[in-house]
């Protein structure tokens, strides 16, 4: 695992992206619903092929950041950097291909549709042919849409997928249904990706899975993962750098090991002794 | 993993038989109505079936693949009628290719009213935008009954009717659209933009976070389905020879939306076959005319109890896929009379 280096003074990334424009980028970012303050001074930076962790206790505001990243919600306060541009005002659908991906916590498929249908969305915007191409079957409609199928089925080979493609999603083993949501996000081609506990309801040989997977897809498509995820062996096993939350603010940041020893998480997690 | 061993029919050959059948049946139509073997009142029935397919196809594309619940659909349906109807008489176009103006002048003319009230009322949900649909379709009605007043020349006729419409209207321009309704919707929705149709459908939220602007789609999907009800009433209109606000009340809306939920939201076959069942089953009980509206609700009733998700659900019926599920059976018997 790459050592942790300061970007510009404030921040800690991998070595190796050191001397990139990081992709994201937060200041001070926080968000208020109504009297209450979810999210608040949350600065963090994301080397652009970092893995990287935001852990915390439940209700901490970890999904709260998510949806402030991918546009559901917008902030309060502070700014957001994706790749160097600003996302203030931006909607969901404009970050998306801006170059953010996301997951969902509870899992948010197109149930009623075919596997592949659901990656194919995930390439909407990689197609570029009108409604009256569509109507009239100009050769860009078969050409762009037998150019989809194909990708669609090598994204689908990251999982061993491929042969699932006609299947209903919503018929999906409930593992299978996490993996094609990673592969739906995958599909529009992102540079930072994030997942919600991406390994939820797993079992420990499925969570090893994940993790190497993890790790194939930063080296294949060569982008940033932030992760939320309450399984400590694969937080501390896959992350780079960890982010912990509590009560909306960030207590402690730095390397898995440095989390570990750190105090203040300790008490967040266990309480204080004594 | 059956598709790979499938045997694939290819595209231009499935074309070919869609299109062939099509021909077929409207050339065999055309023949029997042309030789009186079916009588006038038969092709009329007929007429009517093809109208109200072209309506219930059109609504489920708003509440079968979009997932929202309109109300207005006869709204849409009496703009396509009236500006189709007041292009004919007022141009005296009255041959098949004024008609054919007209049709598209009415289909245009409702998918701009469609623009109009989507893009407010599909910022709502569920109850409020079946509500708030619904009151558009009742201000559309109340206009055209008394905007002559506010014109101060005679447009619509108000309460009174349009009368004279060319009767344009038959069984061969009926047929031809509704498979080109058919086709076109078809075709939209196996493509990307259908996907991001059906993604709205699915997850909204998911779906924008993919990348779907559904703002944009769920008035797409608005407009063409309020562009075909303006096909259909544009039909209609051709089809009476007489247009009355009156024809376009809520009740027509709701006689839509029944045939698409009983046809199953989300499959077109669904909804042609109801279509063809709920207009053709009045006409057929006719002799029972005490009794039918009780045959028809009753028809409702069973079919909502034992198949709640309509009569096909969400299946869609592709005659290739018939023919390729026919194939390698074909061949594995072929195969085995050659061992024996």
């Amino acid at each position: 695992m790459a050592p942790l280096v300061p970007y510009p003074s404030r921040a800690l990334v991998p070595e190796r992206d050191a001397g990139k424009k990081p992709i994201l980028e937060t200041y001070n970012l926080g968000i208020d619903f109504g009297g209450l303050t979810a999210v608040d001074d949350l600065s963090i930076i994301i080397g652009r092929t970092e893995i990287a962790g935001l852990i915390g206790p439940n209700g901490a505001g970890k999904t709260t950041v998510f949806n402030l990243l991918t546009g559901v919600y917008q902030p309060t306060r502070g700014s957001i950097m994706l790749d160097g541009i600003s996302t203030a005002g931006k909607k969901p659908y404009q970050l998306s291909k801006m170059g953010i991906a996301r997951t969902f916590q509870n899992i948010r498929l197109f149930k009623d549709l075919t596997v592949e249908d659901n990656v194919k969305i995930g390439l909407h915007n990689s197609m570029t042919y009108n409604a009256f191409s569509a109507i009239t079957r100009l050769p860009n409609y078969w050409k762009q849409e037998k150019a989809a199928h194909q990708k669609a089925l090598d994204l689908l080979s990251i999982f061993n997928m491929q042969d699932m493609a006609d299947a209903q999603a919503g018929s999906l083993p409930y593992g299978a249904q996490r993996r094609l949501e990673i592969v739906r996000a995958l599909a529009s081609s992102p540079k930072l990706l994030l997942l919600d506990e991406p390994a939820a309801g797993m079992n420990p040989s499925e969570t090893a899975d994940l993790m190497e997977t993890i790790g194939r897809i930063r080296d294949n498509f060569q982008i940033g993962i932030f992760l939320i995820e309450h399984d400590m062996n694969l937080v501390m096993g896959i992350c780079e750098s960890i982010c912990v939350l509590n009560y909306g603010k960030i207590i402690a940041k730095g390397s898995p090991d440095d989390i570990k020893a750190n105090p203040d998480v300790i008490e967040a997690y266990l309480g204080k002794e004594g | 993993m059956s598709r790979l061993n499938q045997k694939r029919i290819p595209t231009p050959l499935r074309y070919l038989i869609n299109g062939g059948l099509f021909v077929l049946f409207l050339l065999v139509g055309q023949i029997l109505i042309g030789n009186g073997i079916i009588s006038a009142y038969y092709s009329k029935i007929i007429v009517k079936i093809g109208i109200y397919i072209i309506l219930a196809v059109s609504l489920n594309v708003a509440t079968g693949y979009l997932g929202q619940l309109p109300l207005g659909h006869a709204g849409f349906m009496a703009v396509g009628a009236y500006a189709s109807a007041i292009f004919m008489t007022r141009t005296g176009l009255t041959s098949q290719l004024g008609f054919a103006g007209g049709i598209l002048i009415g289909g245009v003319v409702a998918a701009i009213f469609g623009i109009i009230i989507g893009i407010p009322a599909l910022r709502l949900k569920g109850d409020y935008l079946a509500i708030i649909t619904l009151g558009f379709g009742e201000i559309i009605r109340v206009i055209l009954t008394n905007i002559d007043s506010l014109l101060g020349f005679e447009l619509t006729y108000g309460a009174a009717g349009l009368k004279q419409i060319p009767k344009t209207t038959n069984f061969l321009n009926t047929f031809i659209l509704v498979g080109i309704t058919c086709f076109v919707i078809h075709a939209i929705m196996k493509s990307r933009h259908g996907r991001a149709i059906y993604s709205i459908r699915e997850n909204e939220i998911a779906a924008e976070s993919t990348g779907i602007n559904t703002t944009y789609y769920k008035t797409l999907g608005f407009v063409l389905s309020a562009f075909f009800a303006g096909v259909a009433g544009a039909l209609y209109g051709g089809y009476l020879g007489l247009l009355k606000p009156d024809n376009f009340k809520f009740m027509t809306s709701i006689e839509i939306l029944v045939m698409v939920v009983l046809g199953g939201m989300g499959s077109m076959m669904g909804s042609v076959i109801s279509a063809t069942v709920l207009t053709a089953l009045p006409e057929l009980l006719r002799v029972f005319s005490d009794w039918r509206m009780i045959a028809y609700s009753l028809l409702l009733i069973i079919v909502m109890i034992f198949k709640p998700s309509g009569l096909m659900g969400q299946y869609d019926f592709s005659l290739s896929r018939c023919i390729e599920k026919l194939l390698p059976t074909n061949r594995k018997k072929l195969r085995k009379g050659g061992q024996e």
